[in-house]
């Protein structure tokens, strides 16, 4: 695509460098550990060491006794403000602190708050806290059974450990499109509960100013308006209302979807804050963070898929049972308790399909965030391209192959899915093209096979996923009641130079740069004149933040609107000031001239001059626009990806050696930050495919809970990724762009988990559950007897 | 991970930490930090005072004399992996120093305080046990020389007592003909070893194996010497008469050409795997762990057999 501007103006399709590099590149980011008070406590948590059982009693003597402890903050503490219990973005209730029952490992049972950092957690090592244990539900499956214990009858009315049922697609058509299908292949796996592990942990300072009585929170959340909207909803009755609290997200180090939940350290921040009338920075540790943060996925999926003889995709069936741990603490959109999981048909045209999931509560950390995946799509899209690969293995097709009979046509676009989505636009073919081409596809098969001859294990894995993102239109996207758009603010300054305010909050993403850019196409002023702020609920305009690849469907798309109506304004003006009627000009990116008199022209620079100096009469003085936009669909961006896979039969390692992605994502703003998400993401695919997990053992410890453990990869780890793309606008987006910074995190991992399956296929393996480590793919070639 | 109080001390002579160690209560010797300080922080380690030796001058060195490597006790491994007399005489040294943790860690972390800490999960040990090195330990009353074989007493227990310091480790110059190899299996970089092997061999003229070295890593509460697998390979015949120069390539055809030479190296494979004794965690269950302490042990002894002819 060229681009429509100068390399000066930088709008669409320039590859800018990434405005806000500077200061993180010489470690001038103002992240929240940054921000000292004066006068500031500090928090610490103390951790319940085991995953269930009640409170006996919690003695803080001895932690009052250490040198700078201050206090230690109790259940009961808060009990006295009804602060205790706190609302889930899921309409669920979840504890601050314990009353009487701990209910996970790790959960925050008491708070120290001292006058350093040292004092507070040797003040926790302190606390003695007496437990009665009880035996822990880990085990989903075990938790519906007739004799489990109840684990939330705190909950009215809650007789066994369901959340909920969700369905989707109707069953009875479905049923029958199995009972005449000629091929039918079935499933089960598990995406296992993993964690985001940014590299920022979380944390805040809250800060309350008893005179004002007025509250200011610097808080690692992806979502600052939303956040303070909660909390003048649950602290309304202790005197904060919404004027006077200010939450401020500062620089951010990756969210992921894990810094938008409210977590209990953050209330008793706030907490400590109003009660002892001092700021209070609470951050949190690595394994805190691993261990009592909000996970991601945790769904147990049983997929069938029903064909003809010849591979045609009929229908699609899955049962689904998702772990959601102690509370359901996700942050998916009210109607949506399963996320978007329904996108699940993927991109295959079918008759029919139906898709249920049932919620269930364990002994485990709360949550179900959507990890860098728009609300499941990542179960979804893994569930679906392992089973697609099943079928091609059972009737001896070539998994590309099976794969582009079925796929849903370009010319198809605008799509129903069976499950109730439109897709907006697509051409799988053409990415399917891309990408095989750039991998070589008939190659590599023969290459395949000559190792196969001499017993070497190679597979090539191939993914064709649709995702869906940019939530949403507020028809049908809500958090908490509250719809979900997005929102832009810009304020063109009398030299030309301009402010841009939005509703989202980036944690690396590059939105001074791609926010700026979006301005730059519009308006032509160059986007190095275009300050992007986002993040002070007392400054940007209302949004509901950033996740879910959001960003530049919603914010940047009122970003754009925004600018249009400013060139609206500015077009009124130019004419204004060459003195002819505003019919009589044309537009280029920056400039107004005069049709036929080219010679004749005011620049967007002289418009805002002449906004604050010269106007026409009658008309507002300023240059500025807000903009909330409430998109009238998603975005469905969509790529195919392949990998080979080498394995070692000695130890069962998988190394890919090879990964080839190609990306529809529409119109592209910024191609290097584009490709700098899809590299990330990839990277964040290939960890829970080959690497991470958190898995819990029969007493609910949790095994992984620190970076030991919880392997995430590195660039040792990881191959050289090969990127493409294919562009195929959105329609209804102004720009014509999609989302795409969880494309690559929803597309690596079944690829991967293909490549291997691909490579076993010829001893009789149709599936492997990820993460795919060595001992597990050992276990495998030692059963089938080819282990060296 | 913020650790619990403890006094600092850096001492600016051997005898001052000496002293410093037979004062205090509660003492931990410390050089690069970086498996103490982290057991600190998680409070699994809370040691009263803390001596840290890294600024002892004169400890620092890598250097060959009477007959022995000696590397002292502040020797880093990133001075391991840059010192060209290890690089050229031993590769098995360069095979660990890069295995161990990443880059920043072995900036700090000492090669000596990789043995010192009684870990068996770290990778010197069994490098160590392979090359029948011999530790140094300074005590009030001076110096004495511990056998490898003699150092390890269990998870985080050493022969070294609470008043010495481990300031330097010897390791035997290797003759004519030898060569060695660490192999570790991982499960990413910078993780401890699902399982490691160290094979160091030599062989005469003749291509007759007349030493062997094998240690294992994190197979058994103790860095294991697999003295059975060492037998087995002792008086083996790898290299076809007439012996052998050249490219890699021809060296590891003919090792596999000689007559028996692949079952010599799975029995011996198979007698290390036979001494361990993995507990099943993370890293995989007994069986896996006990097949990769097979599948590793074949692997270093290849490439050690291939560096002791090519270099011999």
């Amino acid at each position: 695509m060229t681009p429509k501007t100068s390399a000066d103006i930088c709008g669409m399709g320039h590859s800018m460098k990434r405005k806000e590099d500077p200061r993180f590149l010489q470690g001038k980011g103002n992240y929240i550990d940054d921000i000292v008070l004066p006068g500031m406590l500090w928090l610490d948590i103390v951790r319940s060491p085991i995953a269930y059982g009640k409170i006996k009693g919690i003695d803080s003597s001895k932690a009052l006794e250490v040198p700078g402890v201050l206090a230690v903050l109790t259940g009961k503490d808060l009990e006295a403000y009804n602060l205790h219990w706190m609302p889930t973005l899921m309409s669920d209730t979840q504890m601050v602190l314990p009353t009487d029952t701990v209910m996970y490992q790790a959960q925050e049972v008491a708070a120290v708050i001292a006058t350093s950092r040292y004092a507070a957690a040797d003040g926790v090592a302190a606390v003695e806290v007496d437990y009665e244990p009880m035996k822990p539900v880990i085990d989903p499956f075990k938790a519906l059974e007739e004799d489990a214990p109840v684990l939330r009858s705190d909950k009215d009315g809650q007789t066994d450990n369901r959340i909920w049922h969700w369905e989707a697609g109707d069953k009875a058509a479905t049923d029958k499109v199995f009972e005449e299908a000629d091929v039918v292949v079935r499933e089960r796996m598990h995406v296992p509960r993993i964690h985001v592990a940014s590299i920022e942990t979380c944390g805040c300072v809250a800060d309350f100013n008893p005179v004002e009585g007025h509250l200011t929170v610097y808080m690692t959340t992806q979502a600052p308006h939303a956040i303070r909207t909660v909390l003048a909803l649950v602290a309304g009755h202790v005197g904060l209302s919404e004027e006077k609290i200010r939450v401020v997200s500062p620089d951010i180090g990756g969210g992921f979807g894990g810094k938008v939940p409210v977590y209990p350290g953050y209330v008793v921040a706030i907490a400590a804050s109003v009660v002892l009338g001092k700021p209070v920075k609470w951050i949190e540790d690595r394994m805190e963070n691993l261990q009592a943060d909000s996970f991601a996925r945790d769904y147990h999926m049983a997929a069938e898929l029903a064909a003809d003889a010849d591979g045609k995709i009929r229908g699609l069936r899955i049962k689904t049972l998702a772990d959601h741990g102690y509370s359901d603490a996700q942050a998916a959109p009210s109607k949506f308790p399963a996320g978007l999981f329904s996108i699940c048909t993927g991109s295959y045209d079918m008759e029919q399909a139906y898709a249920e999931v049932d919620a269930v509560y364990t002994n485990k950390p709360p949550g179900g965030v959507a990890y860098r995946c728009s609300f499941r799509v990542t179960e979804a899209v893994h569930c679906m391209e392992r089973v697609v690969d099943t079928l091609a293995h059972r009737i001896g097709k070539d998994p590309a192959e099976l794969r582009e009979e079925n796929f849903i046509p370009k010319e198809a676009f605008p799509y129903q899915s069976p499950l109730g989505w439109e897709y907006d636009s697509g051409d799988y073919q053409a990415a399917m093209d891309k990408a095989k081409e750039m991998i070589g596809y008939d190659d590599l098969r023969r290459e395949q096979a000559e190792k196969r001859a001499r017993s070497e294990l190679m597979g090539i894995g191939v993914c064709s996923f649709t995702e869906v993102l940019g939530a949403g239109p507020s028809k049908d996207f809500d958090i908490l009641g509250i719809k979900m758009f997005d929102s832009a603010e810009v304020r063109v300054h009398p030299t030309g130079k301009a402010i841009a305010r939005f509703g989202t909050k980036s944690q690396g993403q590059g939105h001074e740069t791609t926010y700026a850019q979006i301005i730059a196409e519009e308006l032509g002023l160059p986007a190095a004149h275009v300050q992007v702020e986002e993040g002070d609920t007392d400054t940007a305009p209302y949004g509901l933040g950033t996740y879910a690849s959001r960003s530049t469907p919603t914010a940047g798309a009122a970003g754009a609107m925004a600018a249009r109506q400013i060139r609206d304004k500015a077009s009124k003006i130019a004419a204004h000031l060459m003195e002819v009627s505003e019919e009589d000009l044309e537009w280029e990116p920056g400039k107004f001239s005069v049709k036929g008199a080219p010679d004749r022209s005011v620049t967007i620079q002289d418009c805002a001059f002449a906004a604050y100096t010269n106007l026409p009469e009658g008309m507002e003085p300023g240059l500025e626009a807000t903009n909330y936009y409430d998109p009238p669909n998603l975005t469905f961006p969509f790529g195919t990806y392949i990998c080979v896979v080498d394995i070692d039969r000695g130890t069962g390692e998988v190394t890919v050696r090879r990964f080839v992605a190609v990306d529809d994502c529409g119109n592209i703003i910024n191609p290097m930050i584009v490709q700098g998400q899809i590299h990330g993401g990839l990277t964040q695919g290939i960890g829970p495919a080959l690497f991470e997990e958190i898995p819990y053992d029969e007493d609910g410890n949790n095994l992984a809970g620190s970076f030991m453990d919880y392997l995430v990869p590195t660039s040792m780890e990881t191959p050289a990724w090969e990127t493409g793309h294919t562009i195929t606008p959105s329609p209804h987006h102004p720009l014509g762009a999609k989302g795409v910074g969880e494309s690559a995190t929803v597309g690596a991992p079944p690829a991967i988990a293909n490549a291997v399956v691909d490579a076993l296929a010829h001893l009789g393996v149709t599936h492997l559950d990820i993460p795919i480590t060595p001992d597990k793919v050992w276990d495998i070639l030692n059963e089938k007897g080819v282990a060296e | 991970m913020i650790p619990p109080q403890f006094d600092y001390h850096a001492p600016g002579g051997l005898d001052e930490a000496l002293g410093l160690l037979g004062e205090l209560d509660d003492a931990k010797v410390m050089s690069g930090g970086q498996s103490l300080l982290p057991m600190m922080k998680l409070r699994l380690a809370g040691p009263a005072n803390l001596v840290d030796i890294g600024r002892i001058p004169g400890l620092d060195t890598i250097k060959e004399r009477d007959g022995c490597l000696r590397i002292g006790a502040n020797v880093t491994e990133a001075q391991l992996e840059e010192s060209a007399v290890v690089a050229e005489r031993y590769p098995i040294l360069l095979d660990t120093a890069r295995v161990i943790a990443d880059p920043l860690v072995r900036n700090r972390a000492t090669v000596c305080g990789n043995l010192a800490h009684g870990d068996p999960a770290n990778d010197h040990p069994a490098t160590m046990l392979a090359l029948r090195a011999h530790v140094i330990a300074t005590g009030p009353g001076g110096e004495r020389t511990i056998d490898i074989d003699d150092f390890f007493h269990g998870l985080f227990m050493t022969a070294l007592g609470e008043d010495e310091i481990l300031t330097e480790l010897h390791i035997p110059v290797p003759s004519p003909g030898s060569g060695g190899a660490y192999v570790k299996l991982e499960r990413k970089v910078g993780d401890y070893a699902v399982a490691g092997a160290a094979v160091q061999l030599t062989l005469d003229k003749d291509g007759k194996v007349t030493k062997a070295g094998v240690g294992l890593t994190n197979l058994s509460f103790s860095p294991i010497r697999a003295s059975a697998a060492e037998e087995t390979l002792l008086g083996a015949d790898f290299v076809p008469a007439g012996g052998l120069r050249g490219a890699i390539e021809r060296v590891r055809d003919a090792i596999t050409r000689a007559s028996g030479a692949d079952d010599i190296i799975a029995a011996a494979a198979q007698a290390a795997a036979d001494v361990t004794e993995p507990v099943a965690d993370r890293r995989g269950s007994v069986e896996y762990k006990r097949n990769m302490a097979r599948v590793l042990t074949a692997r270093a002894i290849r490439t050690a057999l291939e560096r002791a002819v090519a270099g011999g």
